[in-house]
């Protein structure tokens, strides 16, 4: 076996954190090379050591045989490392082709030779078969485009070893079929990937060997055709995880939300929602299956009055809300637990004990006069980092130091703790590990249990058949099929999601 | 009286002469910004760059050297703001205001400690328009253009050279990159801290050019506050202009032109009291900012210091 990477004794701590402690990671020619492991075990801080962005304290890279140190991306990537982050790196106002020539140009007498640029994205693009349009403007293409940018960025850099962290997460699930093409592809080309993925199924599927992490140290490597779900799962985790919830029958209460007619306009000032009427009844979970991009965000927006409507009615347990600003609707009693947790559900800037009462300072037991009492507040937090098991070192932390499944196990433990008479959930295992996706999955139920109503969005199907009683479709802003949980399948909703167009009455 | 015959020749020539320390500040804190950088210090870096010119023009009696002068300074002064707003993460605002009030104090103490007098210099020697022989004799083209000196026509040049470097060279567009997104833009191995302060040591030279004009080309005395409020307008146009050297020139002469036909007003005794008529170039700096220039285009990183971590 021909190894393309060597890590040996990496260590690297933040402060208060051993982010990675003593890990040997061996990679060999040509592999697809699996990453697993919880939030905070260590993946990404690694990954950012293998591609320049951080220095190890300790321990030795060698490529190809040959030492090597990094100070930079760019000594990576000059050494064939490419990185295709978590969290893009693009810039929206640039077009595509001018995100992926950045930093290293085409040029004609000194000017930017655009058109030559274009021509070369889009060989590029038909050679490797990832399809993008090198004129657009990254802000307007969807999330598999951005990506497939970001694999074409490294690609044009001449990278042969390729990092892509949990790639799949925002995904929709034609998309991972197209990366999953795209992988093997690259695999056959000589390429060497890293794969990290929370998503065992995937991880099974795309990759050679595994190495699973766990709290920094590596607990080992399995080749991938010799192992189960079942064993990696208990590897990560140290216990054995059930990889699907058990449900009880539901117990369908009143009606808690109602939604008639709603209309509303995206961004650009297009329609989003056209005419959507669904109801959702306390201690039931309502899921909304659908592309991305079919209105499902606008619907949250909507609901949670972040974006005005242009028409219908929005009524929480008997009362009209349309019109409530959102601060009176979450003292109504919804909770929203946001898709994108940097622009919505957190300030990285504010630490942990800031960021798990956001929105809701004026909860009385936290205050002391008309001060915030940050001795109580500390306190709540530190039950919250408990009760959701958190990991950080203390309440004082900054949000933006956390890995990104920490994150958002903070956001849920601050809208879990107010028992929401409506808890709107978007994406909200979004990047967990598997124990986390369990552990979140169960508190849903037994909010459901509660008797809360639940709106769960999510562009994993599996997520939306294990956790709903009840189906919508989105389609084009739609509503295109209303399906009980116990009589669909996913055929069904798939082909819904595509516009499929076959009404399923229900009732 | 008729209104009508302020609109002559002389008032486009006005209209220029207005605009052309504001482009000069305005293609600065164009580039500035675009880097990420806001740099509200224009106005007083244009206030030094004034009193500078005048200082040097007074004692080596050559104005251009005073231009230079004021080029260098500015430099320095935005070397400065580079430092603490970039090296040491300091509020840019903050920062920013430090300069302008530095800026009230500094040149009218040097006025009383260098001439004793206190509101203005004394008499330098300035710089004269062009005379273009071949055109003078042409209608409109020659009254106006042989009304201005140089620094009008490298202001314009400034502004056309700005527009392609910023949109058309690979360093423009790692400047914008640097201003958007300044880790993307490590990632590919650009220099953030190198480009930032490039461009807002520009920001400060352009700046002090500017304030030059104001004293050894408009007029030939530095008098105190003599900016009055000219580098905040150029932010104005800045913005008017959707961070673009060439809006911001257009920008630059729409406040030009309400700054002349004010003036013109004022000659021709118009009945309007003058302090209103006065305001007449600030109320439409507001209105284009409030009204006309729809979707804010400004950098997204602007104002944010880039820890490299
Ligand atoms: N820049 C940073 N500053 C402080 N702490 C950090 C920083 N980056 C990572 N950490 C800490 O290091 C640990 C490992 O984080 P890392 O991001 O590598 O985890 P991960 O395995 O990628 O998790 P996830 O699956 O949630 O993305 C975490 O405890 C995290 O809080
Ligand atoms: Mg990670």
């Amino acid at each position: 076996m021909e190894l393309s990477i060597c890590m040996q004794g990496i260590v690297k701590s933040f402060p208060g954190v051993l982010a990675n402690d003593h890990i040997d990671l061996q990679v060999a020619r040509g592999e697809v090379h699996g990453l697993l492991g919880e939030n905070g075990a260590g993946k990404t801080t690694l990954m950012n050591i293998l591609s320049g962005m951080y220095r190890p304290d300790e321990g030795q890279i060698e490529l190809f045989g040959k030492p090597v140190r990094f100070e930079s991306p760019k000594d990576a990537l000059a050494k064939g490392i490419g990185m295709v982050y978590q969290h893009f790196m693009l810039i929206p106002t640039f077009t595509v082709a001018e995100n992926l020539t950045l930093g290293a140009e085409i040029t004609r007498g000194g000017f930017l030779d655009r058109s030559k640029s274009e021509s070369m994205v889009k060989e590029l693009s038909k050679k490797y078969g990832l399809a993008i349009e090198p004129s657009a403007k990254v802000q307007y293409i969807s999330v598999g485009a951005q990506q497939r940018v970001e694999i074409l960025k490294v690609l044009y850099r001449g990278a042969q070893i390729i990092i892509l962290d949990e790639p799949t997460a925002v995904l929709t699930p034609q998309e991972t079929e197209d990366l999953y093409q795209t992988v093997n592809a690259l695999r056959k080309a000589g390429h060497t990937i890293i794969f990290i993925s929370h998503k065992l199924n995937e991880v099974l599927r795309f990759t050679d060997r595994v190495t699973v992490l766990r709290a920094g140290k590596v607990v080992g490597t399995r080749v991938t055709s010799e192992t189960t779900a079942e064993e990696l799962a208990s590897l990560m985790v140290g216990r054995s995880v059930s990889l699907h919830v058990k449900k009880l029958p539901r117990e369908v209460d009143a009606e808690m939300l109602k939604v008639e007619n709603l209309k509303a306009l995206d961004a650009r000032r297009l329609p989003a929602l056209r005419g959507v009427s669904f109801n959702v009844h306390a201690g039931e979970i309502v899921g909304i299956a659908g592309v991305e991009g079919n209105g499902q965000t606008q619907l949250v927006e909507a609901l949670t009055g972040l974006i005005r409507t242009t028409g219908g009615t929005i009524r929480l347990d008997g009362e009209d809300i349309t019109h409530f600003p959102t601060s009176e609707r979450f003292c109504r009693g919804i909770a929203h637990i946001p898709e994108d947790r940097h622009r919505r559900g957190l300030i990285l800037d504010f630490s942990l004990a800031e960021n798990s009462i956001l929105g809701y300072p004026d909860r009385i037991s936290l205050r002391s006069g008309f001060r915030l009492d940050m001795k109580s507040i500390r306190k709540f937090c530190a039950k919250l980092m408990a009760a959701f098991d958190v990991r950080a070192p203390s309440p004082d932390v900054m949000a933006g130091g956390l890995s990104g499944g920490n994150q958002q196990k903070l956001v849920l433990a601050r809208e879990f703790s107010r028992c929401p008479k409506l808890l709107i959930a978007a994406q909200p295992t979004r990047g967990l590990d598997v124990g986390a996706t369990e552990f979140i999955h169960n508190s849903l139920l037994a909010e459901r249990k509660r008797g809360a109503a639940i709106l769960l969005l999510s562009l994993e199907l599996s997520e939306i058949m294990d956790l709903s009683d009840r189906i919508l479709v989105f389609y084009e802003g739609k509503i295109v099929g209303e399906c009980l949980r116990e009589t669909t399948n996913e055929d069904e909703i798939g082909l819904l999601m595509t516009g499929g167009r076959h009404e399923v009455l229900i009732h | 009286m008729n209104i009508l015959s302020v609109f002559n020749i002389g008032l486009l020539a006005a209209t220029l002469r207005g605009a052309t320390p504001l482009i000069f500040a305005a293609i600065g804190v164009t580039y500035a910004e675009r880097s990420g950088v806001t740099n509200i210090g224009v106005e007083g870096i244009m206030l030094f760059g004034a009193f500078s010119a005048v200082l040097v023009t007074y004692y080596t009696k050559n104005p251009w050297i005073g231009v230079l002068a004021a080029v260098i300074v500015g430099g320095l002064l935005g070397l400065v703001h580079a430092w603490t707003s970039i090296t040491l993460k300091a509020n840019q605002i903050v920062t920013g205001a430090a300069v302008n009030l530095l800026a009230v104090g500094i040149p009218n103490y040097l006025l009383i400690a260098i001439w004793n007098q206190p509101g203005a210099s004394p008499m330098v020697a300035n710089i004269k328009p062009l005379h273009i022989a071949f055109l003078a004799n042409l209608p409109i083209i020659g009254p106006l253009f042989n009304s201005q000196n140089l620094l009008a026509y490298l202001a314009i040049f400034a502004a056309i050279v700005g527009q392609i470097i910023l949109f058309h060279t690979p360093l423009g567009l790692h400047i914008r990159a640097v201003g958007e997104d300044p880790r993307a833009a490590d990632t590919v191995g650009i220099d953030v801290y190198k480009l930032r302060y490039l461009c807002v040591i520009f920001s400060g030279m352009m700046a002090g050019l500017g304030g030059a004009y104001l004293s050894v080309a408009q007029l030939s005395m530095f008098t105190k506050q003599m900016t009055q409020g000219r580098g905040f307008i150029a932010m104005g146009a800045m913005i008017f202009g959707k961070w673009t050297p060439i809006g911001s020139l257009g920008a630059c002469l729409l406040f030009g032109f309400a700054d002349a036909l004010q003036l013109a007003l004022q000659t021709i005794g118009v009945s309007i009291p003058s302090d209103l008529l006065m305001t007449f170039p600030y109320v439409l700096t507001l209105i284009a900012l409030a009204g006309f220039v729809g979707r804010s285009a400004a950098p997204a990183a602007v104002g944010k210091p880039y820890d490299k971590g």
